[in-house]
């Protein structure tokens, strides 16, 4: 029996990796400043054909200044924005090769959806038929078949978003933005719309440039991610990059959950790299090679899911080992997080998860529990201060 | 607390709305009055009404006044909505302040002085007045009318809508007519009708602008007034109050309606999510 298709499958992309490719979207050293306040500080980015980008970042950091300059309603106050090879300097939003879905949807409030989508479509001069098989092809794109002649506001936040997919893709871009596009929606229906989304996009074969402040669904849709913050480019990496290896304490902070250990750099080799942590009374071992020399503090980060924790306090403390008492449990269904608190001077935990793999409502750990915290020598990261 | 309004509620209520309307209802009376004295009830009788449509002057001047306004209140309209238009999308140019505080002023601004002012410019130019004087004049004070009304639209409306018509292609004159004006549509017929009612009922900027053979109805009325009130002037008084009331309760329907169809709609929209 046949496999029933979900969706085409997902077959490895990285044309970033070829120094011979040339980018699609080029931002070139783009300043933007309102009055006295930088929004985008001397960026330079390059996007490549077919790419799913997402720009990450919290509120305030400059994403959706970037997306607005690509789509030509901010002009950048130095540097440029090239779209396929083309200088983007003067020329209006209405002549763009970009559409964009709005975070509002921005749907037309006084035109049927078959309208809204037709828009874009009647501006090209379209022929008649030629515009009613292409919102047809997009209404059966976004399965929307059955609202064609609904207004805006007869539809629910779901479909509405739908509509402003479609009307945004109805013209064939060459870039579709995506501003925010899944925050209304809830949460179960927005990890649906993801997987359509990326859907969508295998299929279309457009650039896709989404703005999100939400680092699970940059880390769901987006072949790359760009972690930025007041206005710089952090990070810029596939998601798994970003998770596993974030080159600076701002980026692991920001994705997903981290301890952040302080420790001092006591020997280095091509072996690896060997730590002293006081906070936490051990000693740290890596395998990373690092470019800190010895004597320096540096931050150990590492995940919480590659922290063992097992019931019983060693003795001594050992290398990569340490003993801990079980502070709080935060129980969140398919995992358990805990944190254990180490050390005794000063206050500092660690926290683990254990994902529930029994259904057992007594669980093996419980508070005031002696455990001993371990892991393995590619456990974390090592960020210079 | 107490359920229901108060004595004190009631009383400030009816002393009210007497104060408001017992004027009109007692000229609405009378304007049924067999009588020829205006102060003696002589029995009910219609024959006010039919002598009316028989006085040409009355008529003439009704005629005059409709055409004034409804020409005035047009060309208010345009220009109101484009001044609105520039206040509320240009950001900061040179001189803003300035100019919105000229829009606005001659909302404050006493009618006597606009009048006179008008007067003083069409003499000064050598413009002979007439019927053409009376709508410039009305324009210019309407004119602000309009933009106040369209400007509170225009804030409160969604400039994402107008950007995304560009970004498909629409260049931004375009995008005005088939996107903005759709949506401020309401506005701009409110102030419409407000231009078209401050010009119907206007006196004193009227008087001061006009010429021979443009004379309006609140000017006819007026002066047959300083003769002696007529019973046919209760009658037109009457007719007119009429107009304005189903005016008022037309439109005010047809928004409830309007309002109450969108919620139902809405609340459709959730319920099969």
């Amino acid at each position: 029996m046949a496999k029933k298709a979900i969706g085409p499958v997902r077959r490895t992309f990285t044309p970033w990796e070829d120094s011979t490719a040339t980018p699609f979207i080029e931002f070139q050293n783009v300043t933007k400043r309102f009055g006295d306040f930088t929004a985008v500080d001397n960026l330079s980015l390059k996007i490549y054909e077919r790419e799913f980008f997402a720009l990450l970042g919290g509120s305030g950091c400059g994403k959706t200044t970037m997306m607005r300059m690509l789509a030509g309603f901010e002009t950048p106050t130095e540097g440029s924005i090239l779209i396929d090879g083309q200088d983007m300097h003067g020329v209006p939003p209405y002549k763009r090769p970009a559409n964009m879905m709005f975070q509002s949807y921005a749907l037309f409030p006084h035109m049927s959806v078959e309208a809204n989508i037709a828009f874009g479509l009647k501006q090209d001069r379209m022929s008649k038929a030629d515009i009613a098989a292409r919102v047809t092809e997009m209404l059966r794109l976004t399965k929307l078949e059955a609202f064609g002649k609904r207004k805006p506001h007869q539809l629910s936040g779901g479909q509405r978003q739908r509509v402003a997919l479609a009307r945004a893709l109805a013209k064939k871009p060459k870039v579709l933005l995506l501003d925010e596009p899944l925050g209304a929606l809830d949460r179960k229906l927005r990890e649906e719309t993801q997987f359509e989304l990326m859907n969508i996009q295998e299929e279309l074969k457009t650039t896709f440039l989404i703005v999100t402040h939400d680092q699970e669904e940059a880390m769901t849709v987006a072949d790359r991610i760009a972690v930025m913050d007041a206005g710089k480019i952090m990070q810029c990496a596939t998601p798994s990059e970003i998770y596993e290896t974030p080159n600076s304490k701002f980026v692991a902070d920001f994705i997903g959950d981290i301890n952040l250990i302080e420790a001092r750099v006591v020997s280095k080799s091509e072996d690896g790299t060997i730590m002293d942590a006081p906070r936490i009374g051990c000693r740290i071992d890596s395998s990373q090679t690092t470019t800190v020399s010895v004597g320096d503090t540096v931050w150990y980060a590492m995940r919480p899911e590659k922290v063992r924790i097992e019931l019983g306090e060693t003795e001594t403390p050992e290398i990569n080992q340490v003993g801990a008492e079980v502070w709080d449990i935060a129980y969140l269904g398919d995992v358990s997080i805990f944190h254990s608190r180490v050390g005794e001077a000063e206050e500092t935990s660690l926290r683990s998860t254990i994902a529930n793999v029994t259904r057992l409502v007594e669980r093996p750990l419980t508070w005031e529990d002696r455990v001993t915290l371990s892991w393995g020598r590619d456990a974390g990261v090592i960020l210079s201060k | 607390m107490r359920n229901g309004p108060s004595w004190f509620n009631v009383t400030s209520l009816v002393v009210g709305f007497s104060f408001l309307y017992l004027p009109i209802v007692l000229l609405v009376i009378f304007s049924f009055n067999e009588s020829r004295l205006v102060t003696v009830w002589g029995g009910f009788s219609t024959k006010w009404y039919g002598e009316l449509f028989h006085n040409k002057q009355l008529l003439d001047a009704g005629k005059v006044t409709l055409q004034v306004a409804f020409l005035s209140a047009s060309i208010a309209t345009v220009l109101g909505t484009m001044a609105a238009l520039v206040l509320s999308r240009s950001g900061r140019f040179p001189g803003r302040t300035i100019f919105s505080g000229m829009i606005f002023a001659p909302l404050v601004m006493p009618e006597v002085i606009l009048g006179l002012s008008m007067l003083l410019l069409f003499v000064a130019i050598d413009q002979s007045r007439g019927f053409w004087t009376i709508i410039i004049a009305h324009t210019t004070f309407c004119m602000c009318y309009v933009a106040v009304v369209v400007q509170s639209r225009l804030v409160g409306f969604d400039r994402s809508i107008e950007e995304a018509a560009e970004d498909l292609g629409c260049p931004p004159f375009k995008t005005f007519f088939l996107i903005t004006l759709p949506g401020i549509l309401p506005a701009v017929i409110a102030g419409w009708m407000l231009a078209f009612t401050l010009s119907l009922d206007d006196l004193v900027i009227a008087s001061f602008t006009t010429g021979p053979g443009a004379t309006t109805l609140p000017m006819k009325i007026y002066s047959q007034v300083r003769l002696g009130v007529t019973p046919e002037i209760n009658a037109v008084c009457t007719i007119l109050v009429a107009l304005v009331t189903m005016g008022v309760i037309a439109a005010s329907v047809t928004t409830k309606r309007r309002e109450t169809q969108r919620q139902r709609d809405e609340r459709a929209a959730i319920a099969q999510g």
